[in-house]
């Protein structure tokens, strides 16, 4: 008894512990085997799975820096049945209940502008452009929740390769899909449509910035974004356009359309930061959606949603009260 | 309103079903009953929070709920005068006070859900929000501006004051009712989203445009 006591307060020889390296190597071994046993279970990339479920899009777990968060994954109706898609609807019920009339196949998106290689991709093409990878990241939105979500893709960098940009793309312009026959929101005048993102050339190519197909191990819910959106996660959540058609690389920074709705509240960086307030809220703190209880205090947001040791870089220097 | 150029209103057969109304809103279960249903929206809420039946935010789901139960029970409340002039039901009078008193119960109850789920009761961080969004300063004064009549909606505070002066303190709730609604619309502001501010501003500016009409009205004597 007094020597188990004891020896539980020894620090483990090194020698005793298992490399961080060999237990990772471990887990994705584990992963690679449920992986492939779900891609061999399903006839591909299908739409629709056989039960009406969406297909299984497996990812391997990504090894780009910051992309695997420890924070507990948001219950998938939650993240499923809560979210902001204006084009079907400002409640954020509404894409859940509404997304149903969105067609994501056939589906291409056009590359074009500042580019030696413009083109039209099908969603086909893009699906087999880069290995998938699972990325769970925190989603921060602006309006004060956030969320922990799986994503399925991959870095947007590796089509931005491909397009090779010309000396003089400085920024990306992302251009989501309006069609009023789809898409009920569309009759309100709550934004000009289509929608409208952007991010500098540097941001579009930084590895965290994530071309999505898939979440929770499935493709896209409509309501999500599908087939293919935009994930920022250190930017407030409207940043990371969903159903994307068009990818124009540009020489001028582009208006975005809530820069276009409301200049003096939403500006192009839009990156998360608790030291600078919406000018009608606080943007110090966040409400973690299907975690933290009614009575819990929210809690912290963090600088650049915790990736500042990825992005800091990015924005050194640069005023971020004033580039907000 | 008698409307210039047009007969008054046939007056027999909804002078009898004003009678029978009445006599309803006189039965002595009335009152008990509006009381119980009065307090059903916030008991159905309580049932959903323990339920988690109210979504991915219950407590947004909460504060929202309490405010859109506020301004309807405004809008109620302001809709006594002007119903029973139209339609004769007179007694609806002796429910106006309960009315009023439930705007101001929703209202704090909203003030609490506000206070209590977003800010965790943290005085601080209350204050500072009350500074920095002037849609919760124009809330908050909305609800402020209801306190001193609920404080003296009871029969003896009446008399005290005299008819009068009581009558002129409680024109209060106009403004209440323009702080609400301007509450409302810049909460939506974000949005840009005011279809359901604009039903809420087209009741609100009925009950109040009638009632001012029928001031300028017994001003210049027509």
């Amino acid at each position: 008894m007094i020597q188990l006591a004891k020896r539980a307060h020894v620090q483990p020889a090194p020698s005793e512990i298992t490399p961080r390296a060999v237990v990772l190597a471990r887990r994705q071994l584990l992963q690679g085997l449920g992986a492939a046993s779900a891609l061999a279970a399903l006839p591909g990339w299908a739409q629709v799975g056989a039960a009406g479920k969406p297909a299984a899009l497996p990812g391997a777990r990504s090894a780009v820096a910051g992309a695997l968060t420890m924070d507990k994954l948001t219950p998938h109706k939650d993240a499923t049945g809560y979210n902001n898609f204006y084009e079907f609807g400002t409640d954020k019920s509404d894409p859940a209940a509404h997304a149903g009339t969105l067609k994501t196949r056939p589906w291409t998106v056009v590359v074009e502008g500042e580019v030696r290689k413009p083109g039209t991709w099908d969603i086909e093409s893009l699906l087999k452009l880069g290995a998938m990878e699972e990325r769970v990241y925190r989603l921060r939105c602006v309006e004060g929740w956030s969320m922990v979500i799986p994503w399925v893709g991959y870095s947007l960098a590796e089509l931005i390769k491909r397009v090779e940009p010309t000396g003089n793309a400085k920024f990306v312009q992302f251009v989501t899909l309006a069609d009023r026959e789809q898409m009920p929101g569309l009759r309100s005048p709550v934004l000009d449509w289509p929608y409208v993102e952007g991010l500098r050339l540097d941001e579009a190519m930084h590895p965290l910035t994530m071309l999505a197909f898939g979440m929770y191990g499935e493709v896209l819910p409509n309501q999500n974004g599908a087939p293919l959106r935009l994930v920022v996660p250190w930017k407030y959540g409207f940043k990371s356009g969903k159903s994307i058609v068009r990818i124009r690389f540009v020489d001028k920074q582009p208006q975005t359309s809530w820069e276009r709705a409301a200049s003096n509240e939403y500006g192009f960086y839009s990156n998360v930061n608790p030291t600078v307030d919406h000018p009608r809220w606080s943007q110090a703190t966040e409400r973690r959606i299907g975690e933290d209880g009614l009575f819990a205090k929210k809690r912290p947001t963090l600088m650049f949603n915790g990736y500042e040791p990825q992005v800091g870089q990015l924005y050194a220097g640069m005023d971020l009260k004033r580039f907000y | 309103m008698p409307t210039p150029g047009r007969p008054a209103l046939p007056s027999a057969a909804p002078a009898t079903a004003a009678v029978s109304v009445n006599a309803l809103l006189l039965h002595t279960a009335a009152k008990p009953l509006l009381f119980a249903a009065a307090l059903l929206p916030l008991a159905l809420l309580i049932v959903g929070a323990l339920a988690d039946t109210l979504g991915a935010n219950p407590a947004e789901a909460m504060i929202r709920s309490t405010g859109d139960w506020t301004l309807r029970f405004l809008c109620l409340t302001l809709a006594v005068t002007p119903v029973r002039q139209w339609t004769g039901w007179h007694a609806l009078a002796r429910l106006r006070r309960m009315l009023g008193l439930f705007t101001f119960f929703h209202g704090v109850v909203h003030f609490l859900c506000f206070a209590w789920l977003d800010m965790g009761f943290d005085i601080d961080a209350i204050v500072r929000d009350i500074g920095k969004r002037p849609f919760i300063l124009v809330g908050t004064a909305a609800l402020g501006l209801m306190l001193p009549l609920a404080a003296t909606s009871f029969n003896r505070a009446i008399r005290a004051l005299g008819a009068k002066r009581w009558q002129a303190l409680h024109r209060a709730v106009y403004a209440t009712a323009l702080l609400a609604i301007l509450h409302f619309f810049w909460m939506r502001a974000g949005k840009n989203d005011f279809a359901e501010v604009a039903v809420y501003a087209a009741v609100l500016s009925l009950l109040l445009g009638w009632r001012s009409w029928r001031w300028i009205g017994a001003r210049t004597g027509t």
